[in-house]
């Protein structure tokens, strides 16, 4: 059984390369170096980035420090390949916890219809419509500096849910209608039995474009709540390595090592996801259109 | 009669999310375990050296009443409905006590407005020509390397945008003002260039990424029409070309592009209230930083509040535009 579902999953993958335009090369090649980079590279021992004055501050890059020092003589490099993990690890979770709930409730909201549909159906279109950054804002601002990865993921993930449920869901009205669907009902499947036999898997694949897309966006709120000073201050994520060094003036002085390489790295990162995405999507189209 | 049915459904919905939207202000904060006013009475003993514990009790008392935490929750939420919601009324502001929330908020907000209304009709106009252009025209070489360029900034977040853009244009070429500079006591023609002269960049970074999701959006929706039937077949009756993009395409899209606006308004306000945190520029987005900094729930509350019913009003407006879009609702 899990034989043939790897091997099913290596066609796939395999199946996705031959198919993907340039596009989703190039993303999946940058998401890739930043996956390697924030769990692999994270793991040689290395000086904890957080102590200061492990080194002398302000340094230019060298050997010992690829990107430099900090005015509080941390070193960048690791400073900065600490972020990404801890930043991607934030985004994952808060994607995956924002995806669960979204398919979930998209299923819910597809295949029951009538009153449950319309009751969530609304709430999943205001929660689209809210402008989440203030929302955000206030309840980081109440939770203070304390927060954990956990807790903010969990926070992130409050507005997570609505774009795939409110996706899922119009996937889960087309899916009713099909004959497959009919005949599993005819063959005498319950509707959480289907659900997850017949229509899971679609929703899988689905999901998976706006998994990413959470993924991207919980890293772009967590930046953008670091930029207020509401990120918890005891995590080392690329947001937060950029106020640091914005606070510390490192515009000002000209310290473009440490103040640019978060930025870089978020540059990348970001575009990166979304190349994945788009040349994602553009595969699923073009197999659609086989 | 489909259209009252129309404006009646948006309206309805557009309370309903404005009702959502504060209950979950309101209720969201109070599960979590952390108390504004005991952080204050902390704050106080901690400036003031200790104090005896009637004073204390005094103090925490005056806090409760300041910040509408009297009676039971139901209360509280039933008060915060009837004087934040209704009377926009979030009692004063702490860290420029007495003057109320509202209006310190009233001060700010035109220029949030301004930076973001501005900007987002600019960037939604221009970023739909291009994109039909690059649609329409998808083969062409200049077609292609505008969707490269949009792909390439519109997923960084605004606030990076603003960041670079305040770097390489503000300090190392020196061209604008590193932080807004608005000039008030000489003059409104002063005030005006001072004005534009530090919204540029700010509006810029919102420009930017505004104009490349709608390239992008734009660009997939007008290739996906332009290879549809009843296109193919105004191109056999010798339909022109220029009449094909603007009538038959043009308009088909406008449809989608409509509603995408309306769900694009609440990102395009969190963008700006980060842009006007990088600049220093004096919208609501530097009202709610420094309301962060020094604890003014009020302030907060208030802001947010406020954003929310300015978004979904926002919103509702855009969507009334969709019936002067789709000929089906105005006329039947």
């Amino acid at each position: 059984m899990s034989q043939s579902f790897l091997g099913r999953l290596g066609g796939n993958l395999r199946d996705v390369w031959k198919y993907s335009g340039m596009r989703f090369k190039i993303g999946l090649f940058i998401t890739f170096f930043f996956l390697i980079l924030g769990f692999g590279v994270s793991n040689i021992p290395h000086t904890n980035p957080f102590f200061h004055f492990s080194y002398l501050p302000l340094q230019p890059p060298s050997a010992t420090n690829f990107l430099g020092t900090t005015s509080l003589g941390q070193d960048t490099f690791w400073m900065l390949v600490n972020a990404v993990r801890n930043s991607l690890t934030l985004g994952l979770i808060a994607a995956t916890i924002g995806t669960v709930i979204g398919i979930f409730m998209g299923l819910l909201a597809g295949f029951s219809g009538g009153v449950v549909d319309r009751v969530i159906s609304t709430i999943t279109d205001t929660f689209i419509v809210i402008p989440t950054l203030p929302i955000l804002i206030l309840i980081t601002a109440l939770i203070g500096g304390g927060a954990s990865v956990i807790m903010l993921a969990l926070v992130l993930s409050i507005f997570g849910w609505a774009w795939p449920s409110r996706q899922v869901r119009s996937m889960a009205l087309s899916l009713k209608e099909r004959d497959f669907i009919y005949t599993a009902k005819f063959s005498g499947e319950s509707t959480p039995q289907i659900i997850i036999t017949e229509i899971l898997p679609y929703a899988m694949t689905w999901s998976l474009v706006s998994f990413m897309n959470a993924t991207l966006g919980a890293i772009a709120a967590e930046s953008g709540l670091a930029i207020l000073g509401l990120s918890p201050a005891n995590l080392v994520t690329l947001g937060n390595m950029i106020q640091w060094a914005r606070d510390r003036n490192a515009v000002l002085m000209g310290h473009w090592y440490w103040i640019g390489s978060p930025i870089v790295a978020l540059v990348f990162l970001f575009i990166g996801l979304f190349l994945l995405i788009s040349g994602y999507n553009d595969y699923l189209s073009r197999r659609r259109g086989q | 009669m489909k259209f009252w049915k129309f404006l009646i459904i948006r309206i309805l919905t557009c309370l309903l999310t404005i009702w959502i939207g504060v209950t979950i202000l309101f209720f969201v904060p109070r599960f979590f375990p952390s108390d504004p006013i005991e952080g204050l009475v902390m704050q106080m003993t901690m400036l003031y050296g200790n104090m005896d514990p009637a004073m204390q009790e005094s103090i925490r008392a005056t806090l409760q009443a300041q910040f509408g935490l009297e009676g039971s929750l139901f209360t509280q939420y039933l008060h915060f409905l009837r004087n934040g919601l209704l009377g926009f009324d979030f009692g004063p502001s702490l860290m420029n006590f007495p003057t109320p929330v509202t209006d310190l908020i009233a001060v700010r907000m035109p220029y949030t407005v301004f930076l973001s209304l501005f900007t987002t009709l600019i960037a939604w106009v221009v970023g739909n020509l291009i994109g039909l252009y690059a649609g329409f025209r998808k083969d062409k070489r200049s077609a292609r390397v505008m969707e490269m360029v949009a792909i390439f900034i519109y997923p960084i977040p605004y606030f990076l945008v603003a960041l670079i853009l305040q770097i390489v244009f503000a300090f190392l070429l020196g061209w604008f003002p590193l932080t807004s500079n608005i000039i008030f006591h000489m003059g409104p023609w002063v005030w005006f260039t001072s004005l534009i002269r530090s919204s540029i960049l700010p509006a810029l970074s919102i420009l930017l990424i505004g104009v490349g999701w709608w390239i992008l959006s734009m660009k997939a929706l007008a290739s996906s029409i332009a290879s549809d039937d009843f296109v193919s077949y105004a191109r056999y009756r010798g339909i022109s070309e220029s009449k094909i993009a603007g009538k038959y395409i043009f308009r088909n899209s406008m449809l989608t592009q409509v509603t995408a606006l309306a769900l694009a308004l609440g990102g395009v306000f969190s963008g700006a209230l980060l842009a006007e945190i990088i600049f220093n520029y004096p919208g609501v987005g530097t009202l709610v930083q420094q309301a962060i900094m020094q604890s003014d729930y009020n302030m907060i509350m208030g802001t947010i509040t406020i954003s929310i019913v300015a978004i979904s009003v926002a919103t509702l407006l855009v969507d009334l535009l969709y019936p002067f879009f789709d000929p089906r609702i105005r006329y039947s």
